[in-house]
């Protein structure tokens, strides 16, 4: 299977007073169809920094990123907001839902960004919080939801566009272990069942059972990357 | 459940902070009301001034030479209209007086006011919006008209009513309605003889000499045929006249460039308090303006949302502060200042309304543009 995002000695530098900090170091990985990549690794070891260029939220000082096979890091900065609308889903460790719009409708927001009517966004919004099993929360606003739920409609929102690509900032960070199973879980269905590419970061150890594959990244460099094996039972 | 589209984006932003919204209106009612007010008072002044010479219905002012507006008429020599009227292409012309006087009170106090002598015979140069009375009535001696506005400034309460004008009597024997002088002297209407003795302008001199064209008449034609056959005077057209009126009293004396100056001062404060309130909306939700650029907005899209939040601002702020300026503007037409507010000015002020809350949240796109989308993976 080919790769959907293939990375080559990505570094990215930081200007600090005179000297320069290099936050990542020739950083070269892919992710195929169908993984759970759990990055892993202490603060500051450049896991956001890796996760920022993968989203074509930041650009690498140097190297290559292929999404789908096309160069994105020599792309113009104008056409990075079409990658990341039609490719790539974000879910954040703070969920970032609109707080002033309804479950519903912060997921029909990613649809509107990318143009479709109102009609078709209300019903795709409405199926894929089904899918996260939220279908009751359709008009519930974000502060009348759980955490878990929160995240929920967050990997609903992420998945709106029909992206191929999934990033996820420490989803199960602000969540208990319950929910951040239950998040995961979701997280992995999704990998398995419709082939997308899921890209995690995350800071402990509890969730390492529901990755395929786990990279670990100190001094902005890979120091290990392994094949793990699955929690099935998490996984059911 | 609605689809977020863009303006509900923008709606509920703003309504999520309902006390900034309310000071983001009262911001924006403020600025217009102050806006409208300023620029009604300058409009109203403006018009006040060159009352009289709109109102006469002349074709053509004659008057000294060089005379630079209405209330500067110096006398020459009323023998000039027999000249004036055998001149091919005038229909009628009239003398005319607009001059300083003394109104004394029953109470003996003492009151300028600007006496305007005309000819009640003549269409040209009499006073309107006569409410009460007949303009003929200033046939018989001693007759005057007064504005109902200056009824307590002149110690008036009805027709009938007896005073003096430079110890001369003057009986009221009737009424305007809304005929403001933009000094503080009110006009006194009177026959063009009357006006003579109550303005001390000698028998044979008039100020100015109002004239009507025939139909068919050529201005220039008649302009420079009067020119050539009448000497020492100027020759001005209606609307010349009324210009330089307007243009003295306006702009030499700097009476509107203060007005002016006001209505540009609500407006920059318009401006500030919207720019503030709109800047610290977006800074509330910077986060959110991060989230939708990581999830590929353009700046467009984010430039829509904050400039609709703007313009709904600017339609709330604009309808209340309408509402507010119709009180305003009736409340002063029972004064000596009208402010003005005529439709194309309440149109013109809802453009006005939106490129100020446009323009104030310029700062906020700015922001939006310089935004970091990496901001959403801090927690």
């Amino acid at each position: 299977m080919n790769p959907i995002i293939e990375a080559h000695e990505l570094t990215k530098t930081y200007a600090q007073g005179e000297a320069a900090m290099r936050a990542l170091d020739e950083v070269t990985l892919d992710v195929r169809q169908g993984d759970v990549m759990l990055l892993v690794g202490p603060s500051g070891s450049g896991k956001t920094t890796l996760l920022s260029i993968l989203g074509c939220i930041l650009r690498p000082t140097s190297g290559t990123l292929r999404i789908m096979g096309e160069d994105v890091s020599r792309m113009n900065e104008r056409d990075l907001p079409a990658v990341r609308r039609e490719r790539i889903g974000f879910v954040f460790q703070a969920f970032n839902l609109f707080p002033t719009l309804t479950a519903g409708q912060n997921v029909a927001l990613a649809l509107d960004l990318k143009g479709v009517s109102a009609r078709l966004a209300r019903e795709r919004a409405a199926s894929l919080l089904e899918q996260v099993g939220l279908r009751d929360k359709l008009d519930a606003y974000p502060a009348d939801l759980s955490g878990g739920q929160k995240q929920r409609v967050a990997i609903a929102r992420a998945l709106a566009g029909d992206p191929p690509v999934i990033l996820a900032d420490e989803p199960t960070a602000a969540l208990d272990s319950q929910s951040g199973r239950a998040v995961m879980q979701v997280l992995k269905k999704l990998a398995r069942e419709r082939g997308r590419a899921i890209v995690i970061v995350t800071h402990g150890n509890r969730m390492l059972g529901y990755g395929d594959r786990t990279v670990r990244l100190e001094d902005g460099r890979i120091v290990a990357d392994e094949r793990t094996a699955v929690l099935e039972g998490a996984i059911a | 459940m609605m689809t977020p589209r863009i303006s509900e984006l923008a709606w509920r932003n703003l309504v999520h902070d309902k006390v900034r919204l309310l000071v983001t209106v009262t911001g924006v009612v403020f600025a217009v009301v102050l806006i409208v007010v300023q620029l009604g008072l300058f409009l109203g002044f403006t018009t006040t001034t060159s009352g009289l010479i709109d109102h006469s219905r002349a074709d053509l002012w004659m008057t000294s030479a060089r005379v630079p507006y209405i209330e500067m008429g110096v006398p020459f020599s009323e023998r000039k209209l027999s000249t004036v009227l055998a001149t091919p292409g005038v229909a009628h012309a009239t003398k005319y007086i607009v001059r300083f006087s003394q109104w004394q009170r029953r109470d003996g106090r003492q009151e300028s006011v600007q006496v305007v002598g005309f000819d009640p015979d003549q269409p040209l140069g009499a006073p309107w919006n006569v409410v009460e009375g007949h303009v003929t009535d200033v046939k018989l001696a001693d007759n005057v008209f007064v504005d109902e506005l200056y009824k307590d400034k002149l110690g008036v309460s009805k027709v009938g009513d007896v005073f003096e004008i430079r110890g001369r009597r003057a009986r009221v024997a009737g009424f305007t309605r809304g005929i403001r002088s933009f000094t503080t002297s009110p006009y006194v209407f009177t026959s063009f003889k009357n006006a003579q003795d109550y303005a001390t302008i000698a028998e044979d001199q008039t100020i100015f000499i109002l004239i009507e064209m025939d139909r068919s008449a050529r201005l220039d034609t008649v302009r420079h045929a009067l020119l050539a056959n009448v000497r020492d005077v100027d020759v001005i057209t209606t609307a010349e006249f009324s210009r330089m009126t307007r243009v003295y009293w306006m702009f030499t004396t700097g009476a509107g460039v203060a007005v002016l100056l006001a209505a540009v001062l609500g407006l920059v404060v318009g401006v500030v308090v919207v720019a503030q309130t709109i800047y610290a909306t977006t800074m509330d939700h910077l986060r959110e303006y991060g989230t939708l650029k990581a999830m590929g907005a353009t700046n467009g899209y984010l430039y829509r949302v904050i400039i609709q939040q703007a313009v709904i601002s600017a339609l709330v702020g604009y309808g209340l502060a309408m509402i507010v300026s119709w009180f305003v503007v009736r409340g002063s037409l029972k004064g000596g200042a009208a402010i003005l507010l005529p439709l194309p000015m309440a149109i013109g002020m809802l453009g006005l309304t939106i490129v100020m809350c446009t323009g104030a949240a310029l700062v906020s796109i700015n922001k939006v543009t310089r935004l970091d989308p990496a901001m959403v993976f801090k927690a």
